[in-house]
């Protein structure tokens, strides 16, 4: 392991880096287990009505401001692309 | 006018509150306000030796609490400022000896006789802390560029907005350009994005700190400190002045013409 000052990253980039999934948790009362679960439990969801890209999908907890911001990307597989596929 | 009550929390220890209510204070009486500060710290009593009045002390907040004395008698003027009063925390009881509407009662009757009040809250998010928030009309949190820090004033913040008090605003402590420089100290651009309330200082690490501390002589006597001259600028944001924060430049020292500017403010 490198020493002090010798790693690739800055010290204060890392405190910040884990201060803010510290303070995502903190504020959301959220482990990044329960986080983990919950994601799949929306995928499951929404699979039953539409079919999902499993690659493209994005799902992140983002501060904005004091507000905590639950964010989702999940891109549709459309008709089109189904039958070809 | 009716004074403005304003406490000062921070919820993890050793971060610096104490020094930054008896720095506010001097630099608030300086400013020809009439200040009182309470130590809101019950059992652990220390802004009277912050401030180096502590071989003057009769009565306490308790004793006020309990009709032993009447407020006047609790509150130890400083000879050094004409406006500069002290109300001492009790050394020898619990949290629980004041409760949120003494403190409400307390600051209500110093409403209409002062400017300012400064509360000195406790570490810890239990009574202490409720205590002191209760009678707030502004709430200062004080923090450090380090991560557990940052995480407990995020906690204290939450706290403060889910009471509905405020406004909350931000205070860094000890921000230290040279490690800045190197990389390995949060910058209070960091803070301030981090935490996501509105910034009223920046304090930069000053070994003058201790010295003053050693001597009971808050800092902001001593016009040529770069920390009391922040605590100075605080005090001119509080009664709504717009003074410049600090700045870096790139050595990692704090802008000389910041710091000019901080002399004429400081006048």
């Amino acid at each position: 392991m490198a020493g002090w000052g010798r790693t690739n990253k800055q010290s204060a980039d890392e405190a910040k880096e884990r201060l803010k999934l510290v303070l995502i948790h903190d504020r959301t009362d959220l482990t990044q287990e329960e986080l983990a679960v919950m994601k799949n439990e929306l995928l499951a969801v929404i699979s039953q009505h539409v079919e999902i890209d499993p690659d493209g999908v994005r799902i992140t907890m983002k501060q904005e401001g004091r507000e905590q911001k639950l964010t989702a990307d999940i891109p549709l597989k459309t008709t089109r692309r189904r039958k070809l596929g | 006018m009716a004074a403005s009550v304003v406490t000062i929390t921070s919820g993890k220890g050793g971060v610096g509150k104490t020094t930054t209510t008896a720095n506010l204070a001097v630099a608030l009486a300086e400013e020809g306000f009439k200040v009182v500060c309470i130590d809101g710290d019950i059992g652990l009593r220390n802004l009277d030796v912050v401030l180096g009045l502590e071989n003057r002390i009769v009565y306490d907040l308790v004793d006020v609490v309990e009709n032993r004395c009447r407020l006047r008698q609790a509150m130890i003027r400083d000879k050094r400022l004409e406006e500069l009063y002290l109300i001492p925390a009790a050394q020898t009881r619990d949290k629980s000896s004041v409760s949120p509407s003494d403190m409400i009662r307390i600051c209500d009757e110093l409403r209409n006789e002062v400017d300012w009040i400064l509360i000195d809250s406790p570490a810890g998010i239990e009574r202490g802390f409720r205590n002191t928030i209760a009678p707030a009309d502004i709430i200062l949190v004080v923090t450090n560029p380090e991560v557990s820090a940052v995480r407990d004033a995020d906690r204290i913040i939450g706290l403060v907005e889910a009471e509905e008090k405020g406004p909350v605003k931000l205070i860094i402590n000890r921000v230290n350009p040279a490690l800045i420089k190197r990389g390995d100290m949060l910058t209070p651009d960091d803070v301030v994005e981090l935490l996501a309330i509105e910034l009223i200082g920046i304090i930069p690490d000053d070994e003058n700190v201790i010295i003053s501390t050693n001597r009971g002589q808050p800092v902001a006597f001593e016009a040529k400190s770069k920390a009391g001259q922040a605590f100075k600028n605080i005090a001119k944001r509080l009664k709504g002045e717009v003074v410049p924060f600090i700045q870096l430049d790139d050595k990692g020292d704090f802008l000389s013409k910041v710091a000019g500017l901080f002399k004429q403010g400081g006048d």
